[in-house]
């Protein structure tokens, strides 16, 4: 059982002077599934996020990557590991193109991310690979546009082809389809279901319709604790949850397909 | 590409034939303060770091280039590494304490450790303290005696070129690019691996000791060190000269440089202290209306003029 559990967190605690937002938080994350975390405003879930990369330092608790420690790493150190995350605002350089936004993503293994004599045409050699994960985004038609100007869904969209460029084992994302359109947000779900193959994927996702459509298990955190754990079927079913996603969400957990 | 090399040779002929019909210690004094604006702004305008106390590289590198000429009776060539090197290592250590801290923060902490040096320079013997490190010489080099003002243009112009080109080649690197991730985006830049911490100290330590460089020249130049070069005054003017000319362009802290510069020199003697009031009202007037400087605008009306976007 160990080596099917990719990710795994061990009585994960944080606390802000007295709030505590993340109140021990069990879960196991297995390799090659599709996991969503849900969880009401306030829940917990980016606070979560944050731990697990490292970007918050949790107060107490483990968190153990392929079955190894990496609760006192440097966020860095996460990435290079090969958690890497995406942001609830979307995360791009946006004064530089978009070739160039993958291209950094690419560049560190090249080794002279520190050479400041060296020509940045040496970086030419990335473009083949850079327009690769382009294409499998649908931006090979942007690549030289500057990133501020594009729509928000391609920018989203771009992100998600810059941590693919690290070719990482656990991509964590932090609500991928927030503030997009219907068209965008079945892009977008086709692109996750696209990627997750031979990775494992960690997202926090607040529309239904994506987390019942692609996700393998759901976490449902409420007031920084796990409510409940399993298949969406199952979990929708749990009257806590019910209970704690009141009005308009009951519906939506009953009838994913309903927007 | 071929825009850019026109005005980089329209710029290398100018400085060649300029001290014919300028005077060229003003060049020279022009030149340093380019240098320096432009180091300054490899940190600002590149990285998105805002050090409030650069003067302290300008002024520690002038001193030990002084002492070093002075005292030691080293070669010129020596001299100039020597405030150079002190002026990196100087920015190794402000450096590794400021990137600590980000925004407001690391300006206040550049500005309180650039305060304690200036101090501390205030106080010791070889400074000269308010009197300044007088009488530096400027020696020989390859034979071409410095003390002929030619000479030393030549010189000071090669050291200018240089420093630019590599300015330029640092900008547009693979470490170039990692520091314009950081200044657009650093949490994201952390999340794709990258260990920022030590891409903006190397870019600190980069700036520092090429503003160094210009502070080791400029003792050359006026063969004397003040306290003023370490003062906050002259961080504050090295911010005003950046944006002024245009943060994070090419020529921006040469032009803004050579504005102030000449501003400065002309209205000393009409002026007097008035001209303080005169260079505040130059930074209000930059900062509400012209906010990405003068190259900064005059390139966004040619985009305009010739249809592209901004």
């Amino acid at each position: 059982m160990a080596e099917d559990c990719i990710l795994e967190t061990v009585g994960l605690v944080k606390e802000f002077r007295g709030f505590v937002a993340v109140n021990g938080v069990d879960m196991k994350v297995r390799r090659g599934h599709i996991h969503a975390l849900i969880g009401p405003n306030g829940a917990g879930k980016t606070t979560f996020f944050n731990l697990l990369t490292k970007f918050l330092e949790p107060t107490r608790g483990q968190i153990r990557f392929n079955g190894i420690d990496i609760t006192r790493e440097v966020p860095e150190k996460i990435a290079r590991r090969g958690i890497v995350r995406s942001f609830q605002i979307s995360a791009v350089f946006p004064h530089l193109t978009v070739l160039e936004n993958v291209r950094i993503a690419l560049q560190r293994k090249l080794g002279t991310s520190f050479h400041f004599w060296k020509s940045d045409r040496s970086l030419n050699l990335l473009n083949e690979r850079a327009m690769e994960l382009l294409t499998s985004v649908g931006l090979e038609g942007c690549a030289d546009l500057v990133t501020v100007e594009m729509p928000y869904g391609q920018k989203r969209a771009l992100e998600i082809a810059t941590t693919l460029a690290l070719d990482p084992e656990l991509m964590l994302l932090d609500e991928p389809t927030q503030g997009m359109g219907h068209e965008d947000v079945d892009r977008v779900m086709q692109l996750i279901k696209q990627v997750s193959a031979n990775r494992t994927i960690l997202m926090v996702e607040h529309n239904m319709k994506v987390v019942a459509g692609i996700s393998d298990t759901l976490t449902v955190l409420a007031r920084g604790s796990v409510l409940a754990e399993g298949p969406y079927a199952e979990v929708a079913a749990n009257p806590l949850v019910i209970e704690a996603y009141m009005g308009t969400e009951v519906d939506e957990l009953a009838s994913p397909a309903g927007h | 590409m071929s825009r850019s090399a026109i005005g980089y040779i329209a710029l290398v002929a100018f400085g060649l034939i300029a001290p014919f019909f300028i005077y060229p210690v003003l060049v020279m004094k022009v030149l340093c303060f380019a240098l320096f604006a432009c180091a300054f702004n490899l940190l600002l305008g590149y990285t998105g770091l805002l050090s409030f106390g650069h003067a302290v590289f300008l002024g520690t590198a002038g001193y030990v280039t002084g002492h070093a000429l002075k005292v030691w009776e080293v070669p010129t060539l020596v001299g100039l590494l020597a405030g150079t090197g002190a002026a990196a290592v100087m920015g190794w250590v402000i450096g590794s304490l400021a990137i600590r801290r980000q925004g407001i923060y690391f300006a206040m902490v550049t500005l309180a450790l650039a305060q304690m040096v200036f101090f501390y320079f205030l106080q010791a013997p070889f400074t000269g303290g308010e009197d300044g490190l007088q009488g530096v010489p400027r020696g020989t080099l390859f034979g071409f005696d410095l003390a002929d003002d030619m000479n030393l243009y030549y010189l000071v112009l090669a050291i200018f070129a240089a420093s630019f080109w590599l300015i330029q080649r640092t900008i547009h690197s693979p470490f170039g690019q990692i520091l314009k991730a950081i200044r657009e985006n650093e949490p994201r830049a952390i999340s794709l691996g990258y260990d920022v911490a030590k891409y903006k100290l190397l870019a600190f330590v980069l700036s520092a000791g090429l503003a160094g460089l210009a502070g080791a020249t400029k003792t050359l130049v006026f063969k004397f060190a003040t306290l003023s070069d370490a003062h906050w005054h002259t961080s504050g003017e090295v911010v005003l000269m950046t944006l002024l000319g245009g943060m994070g362009t090419v020529f921006g802290p040469l032009v803004g440089a050579t504005v102030i510069v000449t501003l400065q020199n002309e209205l000393a003697d009409k002026v007097g202290s008035l001209v303080t009031v005169i260079m505040g009202a130059i930074f209000v007037i930059c900062v509400l209306a012209f906010r990405r400087g003068i190259v900064g605008e005059s390139l966004a009306l040619y985009r305009r003029m010739i249809g592209q976007k901004p």
